[in-house]
C-alpha cells in the first residue's frame, strides 16, 4: 500500500528496510545516532536533519557515530565496502567534500578500473545539497556536477519521496560507489510512497510532465520548480515537457533527445553554478547529438557564477525559480514560433 | 610511552617460518633490483618507487597475517604486495603494463593491488591507505572474522590529516588496525627529521590513545616480534597500535632520482644493516638454517623473478577495447 | 434553486489516482439529444482515454469544459436538460458552475475507497464503490494488472450496487507472495476474500487470468458465485501469446515494457507514458518479479496454455457471459470458440485484450446481462 510520507521518511524507510534485509548494510556518519559518549539520550539526533532517526536502536551495533573526521570515516566506509559490507555513510553537507574528496574520487571511484575489474565497492555516500535554508556559502552548494565528472561514481538526485526511497534502495543494492544527493529544502515535502521495498533503476529519466512545445530538463530540487513553471506556461498556451533525469551519472540522454525530437526546444534547469554544470553538459548533448532537432538556442537556467549568498533576498535571487524557468521556456518558444 | 624493541629479541619461528621470511625478503630484493635494471632499459612505462632495503618491514609484519587480514600500501608498494602473497609474475606483468598483469595493465606500479589477497593497493595518494584500513578493520570487526588490517605508510604520510584522523578513528572505534610507519628518512626529497615535528612518528601514538613502538626496520626479528604483539592485541579486541620502522630505502624516491639530497646512509646501510645479510648470518650461526638451503632459495627466487620478466616482456598489451571496461560493475 | 431537470455532467473519477481529466473530444454536440448510455465525450485520464456516457436522457444543452481543456474530478463539464427547460435557467447553472470552476471549488467526487483485508495470512487490497441491496459485483483483474484496470467499468456499475475491485496476490497493493501460484490457490484467495469481507455471494467478473480464477472459484464454491462475466479469460482455447507474457514479466525498463503494453490494446496509442510508469512502479516492488514468474508457470506449458477451464465453465451452473476483443493479441478471439455454447459471447471489434478498457460499455452490458440472468 502506498501512503503519504516525507522525503526524509522515505530515505529512512529505504535504509531501514535494506538493513533488515541485508546484515551487510551499516550506517555511519557524524551524529547519525547522536549522543555518543554523552550523559544524555542515545540516538539523540538521527543525523543533523534526523534522516537516520530510530535506526540506532532498531539495528544495534550497525549505526556508527563518527568523530568529525570525514576523510577517515568516508574512507572507512569505502574500505569496508571492499570487504563485503554495504556501508551507507553520511557526508553531512556536500560542501564538506573538500576535506574528504580524495577518498571518494581517487579511491572508491577508481578501484574497479585501476585494479583491472577485480574490485567491487558498494558504498553509498549520502549528502545534503542545495540552497534555501539561509545557510550561505559553505552549507548550500549544489556540487553534484563535480561528482558527475568522475568516472566510477554514480550520482543520484531524487526529486520526490517516491524517488528518494526507490533510488536509495537501488543505491544500497548497487555494487558501485553511489553519491546520493538529498536536497536539504525537500526533507519535509510529502508524496505517495509504497510501503514495500522497491527499486528505481539508475539512468532512466522520469517524464514528470508531458508536453509538446518545449523540453525542460530539471535536476533534483529544480524538478518541482520546473513543474510549477510548466503549470504557469500552460495557462499561456505553452505545453512544457518536464524531464527529471533522476541520476546525472549515468545520464539518460536518450529520453532527453527523444523529447527534444518532439519539441525542438530545450531548457535545462540546474541549481549549480553555470560553468561545467549539468546545464552545460545537457546543452552540449543537444548541440552535439541533437543539433538538427533544435529549433531555438538551448536555454540554461542556473545559479549565477557566485558563492551562495546569506541574506534572504540575495539567496532567493540566486536559486532559479519558476518565473525564470518560464521566461526561458517562452524565449525558446518565441524564437521559433 | 614509546618503547624500543631490542634487535636480539626472541624469535618464536620454526625453520619453515624462517625460510618463508627469507624467501619473502629475497623475492622482494630480487624483484626490486630487477625492476631497477629493467626500468633503465626504458621498457617500463611511468614511475616506479622501489622498496629495496625495507624488506624486513613488509616481511616481518605480513608473516603474521592470513586470508582474513588486509593491508594498504604506499607508492612504494611492491614489497607489501609480495609479502601479502600477490603473484610475482602477475606483478611484473602489471609493472610492464601488460594485459596479463594483476590489474590487467590498468593500474601499474603505483596502483598495484590484489583484493583477493587482502592487498588493497599501492596508493598514488600519500595517506590514501589509512582510512581504507579503518574500513577493512571495521568489516572484520562487524563480521567477527578475527581479521586485522594493516596500514603501511611513510614518514611523508605521517604528516597527512588522513593518517592522523584514521589513527583517532581506529582508537575511537577500537578497531583491529595496525599503523606501520615506514620511516625511511625522506618524503620524496625532504628529510623526515625536518618534516616530522615530533622526535619520532611513534611518539604520536600517545595522542591517539594507542601504544607506539619504535623498531629497527632492518631487523626482521625485531619487526616480527613487535608486529606479533600488535596483531595479537588487535585480534583479541585490544585495539590499534602504531609501529614506527626506522629504515632506509636503497634507491631514490623514484627511479631516475639523482638523490643529491642524501648523504652516505645507503652505503652504510647496505654494508652494516642490510636485513638479508643480517638474517642470513644469524640463522646460519644458530644452526637453524644452512647456507645451502638459503642458497637454494636464492636460486628459486632468481628463477622466479627472471621468469616473470621474460613472461612480462612476451605478454600482450591490453586490447584497445579494455580502455572502456571496468569503470562500473553495472553501467545502468 | 435550479430546475431539478437540469443534470450536471461531471468529470468522472476513473481510478484511485485520478484527480483531474482532460476532455479530448465532445462526441455529442451542443443541442444534440442524448439517451442514457450514449457516448458524450472522450476524457483523457492521464493514463488512458475513456468515453464518458450520458447518465440520463435529455439534450446536451451546454458544454462547460471545452475540448482540449482539463477539469478536476467532480467539476461540471456539461449540462443536460430536457428541451423545455428555458435557456436562461440552463445558463444560470452554467454560469454558476463556470464561476466555481474558475474559483477552483469543484466538489471532490466520491471515488473508490481503497483498503485491505487479511486472507489466510496474506494482505489483499481492494477498492469498493457504491452500495445497494443486490449481491455485490467482484472485479478480478488479469496477469500483471490490478484493481485500477476496471476504472471505466467500476464506477458506472456502482450506480445501484456495491462493486469491489480486488488485487490478486502478487499484484497491485496486495501482498506479493503468491505461494505456488496455482489456479486453485488463487481461487481459494478469492473465496477467502469473500469470507473476510462478509460477502455471502457475488457476481464475479474476471479478466484474462482473473477470468480463470473466477471460474475456478465458482467451481470450488458454487454457492458463493451468482454469475460470471469473463473478459478474454485465460484457460479457454489453445492460443496464447507466450512471448508477450514472458516479455511482460521480464521487462524492467520503460523501453523494454512499452512495446509489450502496445500488444494489450487494439489501439496502441492508448498506451501513454503514465500507464507505462505506473506499471513500472508496480514491477519494481520487491517480490513482483518472482510472483509474475511463478504465475507464468500457471499460465504456460511451454509456449502453449497450461490451463483448460472450459470443462469447469460447462459445469458451474450459473449464468456466464463473455466479452472478447476481436483484436486480442494475447489470447486471440478464436479461443472464444472453445467456450460452451451456453455462454453468450460478445466479440468486440476495435478492442484488444483489454476489452474492459477499450470497450467498457460492452463489458458493462455483459455484466448487467449476467446479473439479470441470475435473477
Amino acid at each position: 500500500m502506498a501512503r503519504t510520507i516525507s522525503y526524509r521518511e522515505a530515505i529512512n524507510e529505504a535504509i531501514a528496510q535494506e538493513m533488515a534485509r541485508d546484515p551487510a548494510v551499516i550506517v555511519m556518519g557524524e551524529d547519525n545516532a547522536g549522543g555518543a559518549g554523552g550523559p544524555g539520550a542515545e540516538d539523540a539526533w538521527g543525523g543533523v536533519m534526523g534522516v537516520t532517526s530510530g535506526l540506532y536502536h532498531r539495528f544495534p551495533g550497525r549505526v556508527l557515530d563518527t568523530p568529525i573526521s570525514e576523510s577517515a570515516f568516508i574512507g572507512a566506509a569505502i574500505g569496508a565496502a571492499t570487504r563485503g559490507m554495504r556501508p551507507v555513510a553520511e557526508l553531512m553537507f556536500v560542501d564538506f567534500m573538500g576535506v574528504c574528496f580524495d577518498q571518494i574520487y581517487n579511491q572508491a571511484a577508481k578501484f574497479r578500473y585501476m585494479f583491472g575489474g577485480n574490485a567491487v565497492t558498494p558504498v553509498v555516500i549520502r549528502t545534503m545539497y542545495g540552497a534555501g535554508l539561509r545557510a550561505a556559502a559553505q552549507h548550500s552548494q549544489a556540487l553534484y556536477p563535480l561528482f558527475t565528472h568522475i568516472p566510477g561514481l554514480k550520482v543520484v538526485l531524487p526529486s520526490s519521496p517516491y524517488e528518494a526511497k526507490g533510488l536509495m534502495t537501488q543505491a544500497i543494492r548497487d555494487d558501485d560507489p553511489v553519491v546520493f544527493f538529498e536536497h536539504k529544502a525537500m526533507y519535509d515535502t510529502t508524496g505517495e510512497v509504497p510501503e514495500e521495498p522497491y527499486t528505481i533503476p539508475f539512468g532512466e529519466a522520469e517524464t514528470a510532465r508531458e508536453g509538446s512545445d518545449v523540453t525542460v530538463v530539471a535536476f533534483g530540487g529544480m524538478v518541482a520548480r520546473a513543474l510549477e513553471a510548466a503549470d504557469a506556461l500552460a495557462s499561456s498556451g505553452i505545453e512544457a515537457e518536464v524531464i527529471d533525469p533522476r541520476t546525472t551519472s549515468p545520464l539518460d540522454t536518450e529520453t532527453i533527445l527523444e523529447s527534444l525530437a518532439e519539441t525542438g526546444r530545450l531548457v535545462v534547469v540546474d541549481e549549480s553554478t553555470p560553468r561545467c554544470s549539468m546545464a552545460a553538459d545537457v546543452a552540449a548533448l543537444a548541440a552535439g547529438e541533437g543539433f538538427a532537432l533544435l529549433r531555438a538556442p538551448v536555454q540554461q537556467v542556473t545559479a549565477p557564477h557566485t558563492p551562495v549568498p546569506f541574506s534572504a533576498g540575495l539567496e532567493d535571487l540566486y536559486v532559479p525559480d519558476a518565473q525564470r524557468i518560464a521566461n526561458a521556456a517562452k524565449a525558446a518558444v518565441d524564437w521559433s514560433r | 610511552m614509546t618503547e624500543t624493541i631490542p634487535t636480539d629479541a626472541s624469535r618464536g619461528l620454526d625453520p619453515d617460518g624462517l625460510l618463508r621470511a627469507y624467501r619473502t625478503m629475497r623475492t622482494i630484493r630480487d624483484f626490486e633490483e630487477r625492476v631497477h635494471d629493467e626500468f633503465a632499459t626504458g621498457d617500463i612505462p611511468g614511475f616506479v618507487h622501489l622498496y629495496a632495503g625495507e624488506e624486513a618491514s613488509a616481511a616481518g609484519v605480513c608473516q603474521h597475517l592470513d586470508e582474513r587480514d588486509t593491508i594498504a600500501s604506499t607508492h612504494r608498494g611492491h614489497g607489501h604486495c609480495i609479502a601479502k602473497g600477490v603473484d610475482v609474475t602477475g606483478m611484473m606483468a602489471e609493472i610492464f603494463g601488460r594485459a596479463t598483469g594483476v590489474c590487467k595493465g590498468k593500474g601499474g606500479s603505483m596502483h598495484i593491488a590484489d583484493l583477493s589477497r587482502g592487498m588493497l593497493g599501492a596508493n598514488g595518494i600519500v595517506g590514501g591507505g589509512p582510512p581504507l584500513v579503518c574500513g577493512t578493520a571495521l568489516a572484520a570487526k562487524q563480521q567477527n572474522t578475527g581479521g586485522v588490517a594493516v596500514a603501511f605508510f611513510g614518514d611523508g604520510a605521517s604528516n597527512q590529516g588522513t593518517t592522523l584522523e584514521s589513527m583517532n578513528l581506529a582508537s575511537v572505534w577500537n578497531l583491529p588496525a595496525i599503523f606501520v610507519a615506514e620511516n625511511n628518512g625522506y618524503a620524496e626529497a625532504t628529510a623526515s627529521t625536518w618534516s616530522v615535528a615530533a622526535d619520532n612518528i611513534a611518539d604520536r601514538a600517545a595522542g591517539f590513545g594507542m601504544p607506539g613502538v619504535i623498531v629497527d626496520g632492518f631487523d626482521f626479528f625485531a619487526v616480527h616480534e613487535a608486529a606479533g604483539e600488535a596483531v595479537e592485541r588487535a585480534r583479541a579486541g585490544g585495539g590499534p597500535t602504531l609501529i614506527e620502522m626506522k629504515l632506509t630505502r636503497y634507491f631514490g624516491h623514484f627511479e631516475g632520482d639523482q638523490q643529491t639530497y642524501r648523504g652516505d646512509e645507503v652505503r652504510n646501510a647496505r654494508e652494516t644493516l642490510d636485513c638479508l645479510t643480517r638474517f642470513r648470518r644469524r640463522v646460519v650461526e644458530t644452526g637453524e638454517l644452512t647456507a645451502e638451503r638459503l642458497d637454494a632459495v636464492d636460486r628459486e627466487v632468481a628463477a622466479l623473478v627472471g621468469g616473470s620478466v621474460e613472461r612480462a616482456r612476451a605478454a600482450p598489451a591490453p586490447d584497445g577495447a579494455d580502455l572502456l571496461t571496468d569503470v562500473y560493475v553495472r553501467y545502468e | 434553486m435550479a430546475d431539478e431537470r437540469i443534470q450536471r455532467v461531471t468529470m468522472p473519477k476513473w481510478g484511485l489516482s485520478m484527480t483531474s481529466g482532460t476532455v479530448t473530444d465532445w462526441v455529442a454536440a451542443e443541442g444534440e439529444e442524448v439517451a442514457k448510455g450514449a457516448d458524450l465525450a472522450e476524457i483523457d485520464t492521464d493514463k488512458i482515454v475513456g468515453t464518458l456516457e450520458a447518465a440520463g436522457d435529455g439534450v446536451l444543452r451546454r458544454v462547460v469544459v471545452a475540448a482540449g481543456s482539463a477539469a478536476p474530478v467532480g467539476a461540471t463539464i456539461a449540462v443536460i436538460a430536457p428541451p423545455e427547460v428555458p435557456d436562461a435557467e440552463v445558463d444560470a447553472v452554467v454560469d454558476a458552475e463556470r464561476a466555481r470552476l474558475a474559483a477552483g471549488a469543484a466538489e471532490a467526487e466520491q471515488g473508490p475507497a481503497a483498503a485491505d483485508v487479511a486472507v489466510g495470512g496474506r494482505s489483499v487490497a481492494y477498492a469498493s464503490l457504491g452500495a445497494g441491496d443486490g449481491d455485490p459485483v467482484l472485479l478480478v483483474h488479469g496477469f500483471g494488472g490490478d484493481k485500477n484496470s476496471w476504472l471505466f467499468v467500476q464506477e458506472p456499475l456502482a450506480a445501484d450496487r456495491r462493486v469491489i475491485a480486488v488485487d490478486l496476490p502478487g499484484h497491485g497493493a496486495s501482498g506479493k507472495d503468491v505461494g505456488g501460484g496455482s489456479l486453485d490457490e488463487l481461487a481459494a484467495v478469492l473465496t477467502g476474500f469473500l469470507d473476510a469481507m462478509g460477502i455471502e455471494r457475488a457476481h464475479v467478473v474476471g479478466h484474462s487470468l482473473g477470468g480463470a480464477v473466477a471460474v475456478a472459484a465458482a467451481a470450488r464454491a458454487p454457492e458463493r458465485v451468482r454469475s460470471l462475466t469473463l473478459v478474454a479469460p485465460a484457460g479457454v482455447g489453445t492460443q496464447i501469446n507466450a512471448d508477450f507474457l514472458r516479455g511482460f514479466a521480464a521487462a524492467d525498463t520503460r523501453k523494454g515494457l512499452k512495446p509489450h503494453l502496445a500488444s494489450l490494446f487494439a489501439d496502441s496509442a492508448q498506451v501513454n507514458r503514465r500507464l507505462v510508469d505506473d506499471l513500472l512502479r508496480y514491477k519494481r516492488i520487491d517480490g513482483v518479479r518472482q510472483a509474475l514468474d511463478t504465475l507464468l508457470g500457471t499460465l504456460l506449458d511451454g509456449d502453449g496454455p497450461a490451463l483448460d477451464i472450459a470443462p469447469l465453465i460447462a459445469g458451474v451452473g450459473v449464468p456466464v457471459a463473455a466479452v472478447w476483443g476481436a483484436q486480442d493479441a494475447v489470447l486471440p478471439v478464436g479461443n472464444a470458440d472453445a467456450l460452451p455454447p451456453s455462454v453468450r459471447t460478445r466479440r468486440v471489434a476495435g478492442a484488444g485484450h483489454m476489452a474492459h478498457m477499450e470497450a467498457p460499455a460492452e463489458v458493462r452490458a455483459a455484466v448487467e446481462e449476467a446479473i439479470a440472468a441470475a435473477g
